[in-house]
């Protein structure tokens, strides 16, 4: 999960200062055409105070190969629009998408088609089936619309449908599927171009607890087979933390913080993200060396385990012996050492019930 | 809020008094009850001339395209024509099947014998190689249209008014127009009927297009859809339940307009048959003839409503599929077995003459047994309807009650203690119900007195113009007045008068009938079961032949007219009232139930002001189907706008007849709106009341 650290670090995909403004003439704030300005909150405030919507403000980030990105934020905050802008469903008005370090926004129509068709896979919160066709021409329509033979189209459409479990459902139409079967087939055939930038957009929040689970934990093994670079939209912490390597909270358009989930929870830059974090069992978010620090004496004795140890499975050691343990990183250097005290120190952090009156 | 009403209000005490006003002053001001005549704009002359100068420059144009769309019809008539009719209705029965399953196949094959045995089989034939052509034309003309608008807000915006145009202008007014450009023969039925029928298509793919979830999209383009993709792939697949709606209403249109376009001739018809009949006064072939249309209507209509549903309907199309591949085999055997049975047995061929029976004659004897036998009760009703609530509503109680009508002479105190009792009711009404109401009912007296078409003009073109801006804003108040303008400067008025009272009385009857049974049809779910079929069926019957029972019976003349104006709109009535009262929101009943409203209360101060706004919507579409009848009800002799129009088309009148159609469409465009704009109030007082 979290800190499994990506095989490759290069840069898949790249937002820099990406604005989108709805309105009566929203490029009039831009004369540079550039997104990079001075000060982009003044600058958001000018925009929205003149009558125009500030759907992204100054959106950056990175998604390296092979890693999940996850981006949380209320209701309107502009989670879907920079998915779409990124696949350019809608036309940022400003700023620059890169893909493999070649901006999205200044290809040609032609050129855009072929990414999509080949590099850029995206699912929909509500699906986006097409009523007229069963699965499998579901499935296969991206395919189909590519010219790929009738043959071909179908072993790769198959093949899909395998990986995401929907074997003997082939020839139902989607109003014959439940939610999970249906995102399910949006899914697939995301997938059945093999695209390499994968964009999620609240994929699974149409469903409901159980088959979430399952679902994550279906997208889960599918990334641990396929290694995409992924985007992901969701409004539930919990979902964030089961599927993240990093992510972005966003408010008003803007990105607030971006980091490891354990990050945030441990060093929120604001209110609204602890708003975010409040709910997050801590014991289970944080590791080994969230809590580790720096040893001030012999470390001879202690027990040692790898940075990335959850710490409720420590408790119980930590409970018995008092002078902690001593966390190493990957390279077998010693980080630090961490103790219950520490421990408790850290989870009393993230719990928001008031202190209980001690009397002295 | 009180004062704003207060003063809506005096307006219309004001105007009441104006009206009052211009009454006495009308005696001794002749401009007030006749337009004066060298004030007329002459439009129909200058219509005239432009069409003149059409034809003689640019006539050889017109014929030559003419003559182009002849070939197409010629081929397909020769065709239908040289098939055996047990090829052609074997062929029909399947599509049927197809379509809907066996009950509609079933209903084919009867609908298929009975053309046969009658012996309109050649007729029938000839009426569908028109529609054959016509109804290609014109969806592939409506949804290029309808494509087009649906890119383009400005074509959308020259596109939409011209479909209302074509929509409410009576086909009568612009056959002539197509008559003389194209010559005669079977293409000037084959374009009215084009220009009639791409209308809905238009609209329906402007609507399909528009509905497909924005999601839908977005996922084709993210498959990598271009542009052509997307819109072939993606829009129109999603659309097409929509889209094979609007090839249904197209279908529909295009055979009423073929029908109606017949009555120019020129082609071996059914429609023509229907008419030629009726002309001759043979009832009996005309019902049978008419019946012929309605039956060729109904399975046309079945057929593609079936397969629009059907397209809709996914877990269907799987076994259509199968069965689709099935039935072009099936077909192909079929054909050529009927082909080769009918070689053997002619009658399979050609229905001999001699086995075609007709129970024409004896219709006919048991029809004019049913009028000597039953003559004074028809004269009674005839009568009483006339002297009694045609006459008082035409030239008002002032000039219709005499010795002769209504047993007595009308004399002064008579009317002195209808204006007291009238005033009276008036202010009950202002005192218990609302000032609307007493202010309406006022108006409704002075009408009844002096009669709508005794009004002077500058008072109703008033009251028209101020109800309509009350009721819908500026922008139908200054359209009202302008467009009542244009009756009156063209010199219309009275006839215009004239289809507004016979088409008010038959939509007052209508809609008050209609109410009625929709109201016990939503409470009774017999009276519900025997209501839809009917209503069905009048709904797809073509117009004239709705006409045909009541001439049979009443004769030629107003009456019959207001007869089959009431049978054709009454039809919306009870669907609406029905339709509004058995989809109320549950919360609201049962909290109404459970305060204890007895079944009356429950209904009158409950379900029907709530169902009120979609009642609305039934009166406005009772007036416009009041509308489109009257305008066929002028083949039994009215005397209004629909008259001149009808006039015009066989005088060769070219602009007269369009002046009076534009007159019509103009008080169509008018009451549409107006009812609409009112439903659309109601709607939102009904929402502020009730959340
Ligand atoms: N076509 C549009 N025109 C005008 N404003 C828009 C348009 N699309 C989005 N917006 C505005 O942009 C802002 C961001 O919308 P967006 O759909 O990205 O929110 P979101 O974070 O995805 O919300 P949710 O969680 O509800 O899906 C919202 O304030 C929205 O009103
Ligand atoms: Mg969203």
């Amino acid at each position: 999960m979290t800190s499994e650290t990506p095989a490759k670090k290069d840069v898949k995909l790249s937002c820099r200062n990406v604005w989108k403004i709805y309105g009566e003439e929203p490029k009039q704030f831009f004369e540079a055409g550039n997104g990079a300005v001075e000060s982009p909150v003044s600058l958001a405030n000018t925009i929205s105070n003149s009558n125009h919507i500030v759907a992204n403000a100054d959106v950056s980030f990175n998604v390296h190969v092979g890693e999940i990105f996850v981006i949380m934020g209320l209701s309107g905050s502009g989670k879907s629009t920079i998915v779409r802008c990124i696949s350019r469903l809608v036309e940022p008005t400003a700023g620059e998408v890169l893909l493999d370090g070649e901006d999205v926004l200044k290809k040609s129509d032609a050129e855009l088609i072929d990414i999509r068709r080949h590099k850029m896979g995206m699912v929909f919160q509500s699906f986006g089936l097409m009523p007229h066709l069963n699965v499998i021409e579901n499935i296969a329509f991206p395919l189909k619309l590519q010219g790929v033979g009738e043959r071909e189209r179908c072993a790769q459409a198959e093949r899909v449908i395998e990986l995401v479990g929907l074997q003997g459902r082939e020839s139902n139409f989607p109003n014959e599927l439940s939610g999970g079967q249906q995102q399910r087939v949006g899914i697939a055939r995301s997938l059945a171009v093999e695209p390499e930038v994968w964009l999620l957009d609240e994929p699974f929040s149409a469903l409901d607890p159980l088959i979430r689970k399952k679902m994550q934990d279906e997208f889960l093994r599918i990334q641990s087979v396929l290694h995409k670079s992924i985007v992901f939209i969701t409004h539930d912490f919990q979902e964030a933390l089961r599927v993240a390597d990093r992510m972005a909270i966003m408010r008003d358009g803007a990105i607030v913080q971006v980091g490891r989930p354990a990050d945030l929870i441990l060093n929120p830059v604001d209110d609204y993200v602890r708003e975010f974090t409040r709910d997050v069992p801590w014991e289970s978010v944080l590791c080994a060396a969230d809590v580790a620090e720096a040893a001030d004496g012999p470390l001879k004795g202690l027990g040692r385990v790898t940075a990335d140890t959850p710490i409720d499975s420590l408790l119980g050691y930590l409970g018995e012996n008092a002078d902690g343990v001593a966390v190493e990183a990957a390279d077998g250097s010693v980080i630090g050492v961490a103790r219950a005290a520490n421990v408790v120190k850290a989870l009393a952090n993230g719990y928001d019930t008031t202190p209980a009156d001690v009397r002295r | 809020m009180w004062d704003r009403i207060d003063r809506d209000v005096y307006h219309w005490f004001a105007i009441v008094l104006i009206t009052l006003a211009l009454i006495l002053a009308q005696p001794h001001v002749e401009w007030l009850s006749a337009y004066p005549k060298n004030l007329i704009i002459p439009f129909a002359d200058w219509l005239n001339a432009i069409m003149n100068w059409l034809v003689t420059h640019l006539g050889w144009l017109f014929m030559g395209v003419s003559w182009l769309l002849e070939w197409p019809i010629k081929g397909v008539r020769m065709v239908l024509q040289a098939l055996p009719w047990s090829v052609t209705g074997f062929l029909f029965c399947l599509v049927a099947y197809i379509a809907s399953g066996w009950r509609l196949a079933l209903f084919t094959l009867t609908s298929c014998l009975y053309m046969v045995i009658i012996g309109y089989w050649p007729e029938s034939m000839n009426t569908l190689s028109l529609v054959a052509i016509s109804v290609p034309m014109a969806i592939l003309f409506g949804f290029g249209l309808g494509v087009w608008a649906f890119y383009s807000r400005r074509a959308e915006r020259a596109i939409m008014p011209l479909l209302d145009i074509l929509q409410t202008v009576p086909a009568f007014a612009y056959l002539l127009l197509i008559l003389m450009l194209f010559g005669f023969g079977t293409v000037v039925g084959l374009i009215a009927s084009v220009l009639y029928s791409f209308p809905p298509m238009v609209r329906n793919t402007i609507v399909g297009l528009r509905r497909v979830p924005a999601e839908v999209i977005e996922s084709g383009l993210m498959s990598g859809a271009t542009g052509r993709q997307l819109f072939w792939r993606v829009r129109v697949p999603s659309a097409k339940r929509q889209l094979l709606l609007g090839v249904n209403q197209a279908t529909m249109a295009s055979l009423s307009m073929v029908i109606i376009a017949s009555i120019i001739g020129g082609t071996a018809d059914i429609g023509w048959e229907v008419l030629s009949q009726i002309r001759k006064a043979q009832f009996g072939e005309s019902l049978l003839a008419g019946l012929v249309i309605a039956l060729i209507a109904m399975v046309i209509d079945r057929v593609t409503s079936g397969l629009a549903t059907q397209s809709g309907d996914y877990e269907n199309r799987k076994r259509s599929q199968s069965l689709r591949h099935r039935a072009l085999l099936i077909a192909c055997i079929g054909v050529v077995a009927f082909y080769a049975l009918a070689k053997f047995i002619p009658a399979l061929e050609v229905w001999p003459r001699d086995l075609e029976f007709s129970p024409a004659r004896s219709m006919n004897e048991s029809l004019t047994y049913l009028i000597v036998n039953f003559r004074t009760e028809i004269e009674t009703i005839k009568t009483l309807a006339f002297f009694f609530v045609m006459l008082p509503t035409k030239i008002g109680l002032q000039g219709s009650v005499s010795p002769f009508t209504w047993g007595f002479e009308l004399q002064t105190w008579h009317s002195l203690s209808y204006a007291a009792g009238m005033t009276m009711l008036g202010a009950f009404c202002a005192y218990r119900v609302n000032a609307h109401v007493a202010i309406f009912i006022l108006l409704f007296a002075i009408f009844f007195y002096f009669g709508l078409t005794k009004m002077p003009w500058p008072a109703l073109l008033l009251i028209y113009s101020f109800a309509a801006w009350r009721i819908g804003g500026t922008r139908l108040g200054l359209g009202t007045f302008f467009g009542l303008g244009f009756i009156v400067v063209t010199g219309i008025w009275p006839e215009a008068m004239l289809s507004v009272y016979l088409c008010s009385i038959a939509v007052i009857i209508s809609f008050i009938l209609g109410a009625g049974l929709g109201i016990w049809a939503a409470g009774n779910d017999t009276v519900s079961a025997i209501l839809r079929p009917i209503n069905d069926t009048l709904q797809t019957m073509p117009l004239f032949v709705i006409l045909i029972p009541f001439v049979m019976i009443f004769k030629i003349g107003e009456f019959t007219a207001l007869l089959a104006i009431i049978a054709y709109a009454i039809v919306p009535a009870i669907r609406y009232t029905e339709h509004g009262l058995r989809n109320l929101p549950e919360g609201v009943i049962e909290a109404a139930q459970m305060m204890g409203c007895s079944n009356r209360q429950m209904l009158w101060s409950v379900k029907i002001p709530l169902a009120l706004p979609v009642m609305m919507l039934g009166l406005n579409q009772t007036i416009m189907y009041g509308i489109a009848m009257l305008v066929i009800a002028a083949l039994v002799g009215t005397n209004g706008l629909e008259q001149i129009v009808y006039i015009g088309l066989s005088d060769g009148n070219f602009g007269l007849g369009l002046i009076a159609g534009m007159g019509l469409a103009i008080i169509a465009m008018i009451a549409d709106r107006t009812t609409q704009a009112w439903s659309r109030k109601k709607q939102n007082i009904a929402e502020i009341h009730f959340w």
